[in-house]
Parts: structure tokens; C-alpha cells; sequence
């Protein structure tokens, strides 16, 4: 056959627009599929009760609550530690062998499996430190699990506003920290906000690190403490689909639907402000 | 005249580079001073010696002493803070932040508490008016800055230094952005700003230096090979380097 590059294009084509469509095709179906089997479950009622009848019947309120809890108790650790040492990192540490090895180590902490960090967090909160299975024990494993995401979206922020910002500034007479404080950071603000989002979507939709550190199987009631354990929105899911035997399908689809909800408008929100921030950069 | 700025026996290096080599020249004040020569001479590491610019790069040593006021700025214990009010810099490229006209002007005054809120209108009035941009823009203040000309944005770099009050003015290829005509009127500005301040300017246009300067330095290879007023440094230079350079056998 004569080669025909008119032909060859067209195959190319076609062959790279369908794997495009088959990429897109699994998160459809899952999206269409929990939406379509869980909505009929979503009422005021699922959302604002405590579970029933073995967790059968009833509603999600304290998963929903217990992982709104982690979540901010996963912030108030990982955000302020993440932020300052990834300012640490950019503005201030000199590139010598100790701050590489720590960019190192904030590269493979990323890579480190959720379950790994479970076990981790096992051994160190809820035993060594005897903070037992608790919120805090839960929020502190999270949040180191989150750090390198907020590590690096925080530096990559600082990295992205000019240096000349820097230099015009300390060329003004003010201090360097104040330089950081009122020319660079402001700047870096939306980039900071979307890995804080990224963070959070994350640290909600984990189960394995939760696992060990703070998801109670079944506690219809509400947290006194940050030393009670809670219930949380993946582990519940897992629990219902795995080791509650007749629960209606609807429920199930229905926990799923709101965590994926709370995750997805998390990420929506992330890429919105990503691309806000990038239309209005003018440097 | 008076000195604004003393270098003795300056010597600079980048690593095991020496960017400056035993540089000794003295600035008059109130008046502007030009520093020509070819490209990577040295022209912008002496300038950012005199407010310590350099000191933001890892792996600078500098010898010697710049004098500014009776007092050697190179020394162990200078407040960079206070030195870098009082020597304010301009740079090459435009480089307003991406905020309004008016926050541009405030943003010193405003981190330095040196001004009380009812000054900050007039504040900005008075810098805007230094730099001859007040009638342009006293009805846009709230405007974003980057919307501005490049000659505005430069005019404007120079005004937000003016409310931290410094006496010498270093400005490195301040027009290399601009037009000729753009050019034309921010030498103008210079010699009006002169009356206040001592300006420091690098340029590699040297019918900029000739129009503008009192005393030129010319540099080659990190060495000042002549300094003097610069009438004479383009008349009558006394090294033949100096008149290679201006008569533009190389550079
Ligand atoms: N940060 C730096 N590190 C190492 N060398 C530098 C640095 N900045 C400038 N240099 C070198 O110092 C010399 C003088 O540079 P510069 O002062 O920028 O020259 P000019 O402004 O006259 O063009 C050049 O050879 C340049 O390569
Ligand atoms: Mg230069």
C-alpha cells in the first residue's frame, strides 16, 4: 500500500482522541453511577441524624461532623508548620547539603503510602505519646501526611513571585521579614489557599491513615474531646460496604455521594482560585 | 562640593571572580555622577555596593571601605534598614508592584509607620509631583500600576522612593526600557531631582552620560580607569582605553 500521510494523520488521531475518551470514561461512570444509586438516599434527614439500626438506617451526622473535625484539626497543625517551613526553605535556608536533604525528604515523604502513615501514627500518637485513638492522634497523623502537599505547593507559590518584588522592597529599607511579610506573601496567597485545599480534600477522603489513629467503627454521638474518637465519612463507607451485612445499597451510595461532594467541591474551589490567581498575575 | 559617597580601595568578588578591583572614587553631592563601560564591567555591582545590594547574593566578599556621611558602610555593624533609606535605588526594568498608583507610593511610608493616614494623600500628591506625573494621574491613583506606561511605571519606581526620604539616588540603566523621547523627559527629571538628591546612574549610552552627568567614571574588567567632570572625560579623556571606549573603537 502506498504511504499516505493524510491517512496516517487520520489514524493518529483518532487513536489519541479515543484514549483521551477512555481516560474520561471511568471518572464518568463513577460519578454517574454513585450519584445515580445515592441520590435517592440524600435527604435533611441523612445528613443531620445519627445512624440506626446497626448503621442501617438512619443517617451519616456523625461521620459527616467527625471528618469536618479531622479536617480542621488537620489544618491547625500542617498549615501553620507547612507554611513556615516552606518559607524557611525559599527565603531564608542557603542551598547547602541540610536543605537539600530536607527538600529530599519532603519529595519522599509525598511518595510515603497512606497506610504506612497509619501504622506510624499508631506507634508514635496513639501509643508512645498515649494520645490513644483520638481526634488529636487522627489530625496529627493527617497533617503529616498533608505537609509535603502544603510544603510544596507553598514553596512553589513563593518560587513563582518575581525576585525583583524581593529586591525592591529591601532596596526600600524593609526588613527582610517584613519584605516576606507585605511583598512576597500576599502574592503567594492563592497558590497557598489551593494546596490548602488540595490538603484538605485529601486528608478527608483517607482511610488508612485514620484507621488505627481515630475512626470509631460505631459512636452515634458526637465528640466531648479532642481525645474521644470519632466517626469519620471513608471509614464509615468501608465499614458499611464491608462489615455490616444487609445495608441497603442507597446508604452506601448515598456516604459515598457526600464524601465525594466534599472532596470534589474542594478541588473545584482549588482550581477556580488557581485559575483566577493566574489570570490576574500581570508579571 | 561636599562627598555623598567615598570608595576606598574597593575590591569585590564573586566567588573567586573579582567583579571590582581596587576602585577609588569619590561622588559630589547634589549632583549626578555616571557610570559608563562595556557590558559586564562592573557598572551595577559597584552601584549595589552602595546600598549593599550585593550582600543578597551568596558567596560575595567585598574589601575595602565605602564611606557615606563619615561612616564606612562596609563595616560589621551597619543598619542595612537605615543605609537603604537613605540610599534608594532604581532599577533597569521598570518594576512597580502589582498594586494601585497610590499603594505603590505608600507601600515604604506604610511598613515604616512614618507616616500618619492624613499625610498618605498628601504624601502621594507630593512624590506624584517630583516626578511630574501628578497631573497625568491624580485622577487615577487607584489604578492599577502595570496599566502604566513604561516611562509612567519608571517615573513612578522613582517616586515610590521619594517618601522614604533618601539623599542619594542609584539608578541602574533606569531608560534601557524606554523610548528615546521617554528617554529624553526622565533626564529631565533627573536634573530637576538633582537640586534635592545625589544621583548615581549606569548607563551604557554614553550621549545619556554626557547630557545628564557632572562626572562620569569610565569601567573595564572591574577597574575604574579614569573618573573625572564629565566634559573633560568626553573631550579630553588622559587614557587611551577611555578613548577607544567613547570615540567606539570597542563596547
Ligand atoms: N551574581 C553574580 N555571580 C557571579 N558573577 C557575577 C554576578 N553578577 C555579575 N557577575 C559578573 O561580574 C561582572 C560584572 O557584572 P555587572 O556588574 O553586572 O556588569 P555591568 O553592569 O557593567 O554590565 C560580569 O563579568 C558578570 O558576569
Ligand atoms: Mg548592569
Amino acid at each position: 500500500m502506498k504511504h499516505n500521510p493524510y491517512r496516517t494523520e487520520k489514524i493518529a488521531f483518532s487513536l489519541l482522541f479515543l484514549a483521551t475518551i477512555v481516560v474520561l470514561l471511568p471518572v464518568i461512570l463513577i460519578i454517574g453511577i454513585i450519584v445515580q444509586k445515592g441520590w435517592p438516599a440524600i435527604s435533611w434527614e441523612f445528613l443531620t441524624a445519627m445512624p440506626e439500626k446497626g448503621m442501617r438506617e438512619g443517617g451519616i451526622f456523625p461521620a459527616i461532623v467527625g471528618t469536618l473535625f479531622l479536617v480542621l484539626g488537620t489544618l491547625t497543625f500542617a498549615l501553620p508548620l507547612g507554611v513556615m517551613s516552606a518559607i524557611f526553605l525559599v527565603e531564608y535556608a542557603k542551598d547547602n547539603v541540610l536543605t537539600r536533604l530536607v527538600k529530599l525528604a519532603i519529595i519522599n515523604l509525598a511518595g510515603v503510602p497512606s497506610v504506612v502513615y497509619g501504622l506510624f501514627g499508631l506507634g508514635i500518637f496513639v501509643m508512645f505519646l498515649k494520645f490513644g485513638a483520638s481526634i488529636l492522634a487522627g489530625s496529627l497523623t493527617l497533617a503529616i501526611m498533608v505537609l509535603p502537599i502544603i510544603i510544596t505547593t507553598t514553596r512553589e507559590a513563593l518560587e513563582s513571585v518575581p525576585q525583583s518584588f524581593r529586591e525592591v522592597s529591601l532596596s526600600l529599607g524593609v526588613s527582610k521579614w517584613q519584605t516576606i511579610r507585605y511583598s512576597v506573601l500576599p502574592h503567594a496567597l492563592p497558590g497557598i489557599l489551593t494546596g490548602i485545599i488540595l490538603a484538605v480534600s485529601r486528608a478527608a477522603g483517607e482511610t488508612a491513615p485514620i484507621l488505627f489513629t481515630v475512626a470509631a467503627f460505631y459512636l452515634p454521638k458526637l465528640p466531648d474531646s479532642i481525645f474521644d474518637q470519632v466517626m469519620a465519612l471513608p471509614y464509615h463507607l468501608y465499614v458499611i460496604s464491608t462489615q455490616v451485612p444487609n445495608v441497603d445499597p442507597k446508604v452506601r451510595y448515598g456516604t459515598a455521594l457526600v464524601l465525594l461532594l466534599i472532596v470534589l467541591s474542594m478541588n473545584f474551589v482549588a482550581i477556580v482560585l488557581r485559575s483566577k490567581f493566574r489570570k490576574k498575575k500581570k508579571w | 562640593m561636599k562627598t555623598a559617597v567615598e570608595t576606598q580601595d574597593l575590591n569585590l568578588f564573586y566567588g573567586d571572580f573579582q567583579a571590582l578591583k581596587n576602585i577609588n572614587l569619590r561622588v559630589k553631592e547634589n549632583s549626578i555622577t555616571a557610570l559608563i563601560g562595556p557590558s559586564g564591567c562592573g557598572k551595577s555591582t559597584l552601584l549595589r555596593t552602595f546600598n549593599r545590594m550585593n550582600d543578597l547574593i551568596e558567596g560575595v566578599r567585598i574589601e575595602g571601605r565605602i564611606v557615606i556621611e563619615g561612616e564606612n558602610i562596609l563595616a560589621g555593624g551597619t543598619d542595612l534598614v537605615t543605609l537603604r533609606k537613605k540610599v534608594g535605588m532604581v532599577f533597569q526594568r521598570p518594576n512597580p508592584f502589582p498594586l494601585s498608583i497610590e499603594e505603590n507610593i505608600l507601600f515604604a511610608p506604610k511598613i515604616h509607620k512614618t507616616a500618619a493616614k492624613a499625610d498618605h494623600e498628601r504624601i502621594v500628591e507630593e512624590s506624584l509631583k517630583s516626578v511630574l506625573l501628578w497631573d497625568n494621574l491624580k485622577d487615577k491613583l487607584g489604578k492599577n500600576a502595570l496599566n502604566l506606561t513604561l516611562e509612567q511605571q519608571q517615573r513612578l519606581c522613582i517616586a515610590r522612593l521619594l517618601p522614604v526620604k533618601p539623599e542619594i539616588l542609584l539608578m541602574d540603566e533606569p531608560c534601557s526600557a524606554l523610548d528615546p523621547i521617554a528617554t529624553e523627559r526622565i533626564e529631565e527629571l533627573m536634573r530637576v531631582l538633582k537640586e534635592h538628591y545625589t544621583i548615581l546612574i549606569v548607563t551604557h549610552n554614553m550621549q545619556q552620560a554626557a547630557r545628564v552627568s557632572d562626572d562620569t567614571g569610565f569601567m573595564l574588567l572591574g577597574e575604574l580607569i579614569e573618573f573625572a567632570s564629565t566634559g573633560s572625560i568626553f573631550t579630553n579623556p588622559s587614557d587611551q582605553r577611555t578613548n577607544d571606549y567613547i570615540t567606539g573603537r570597542f563596547g
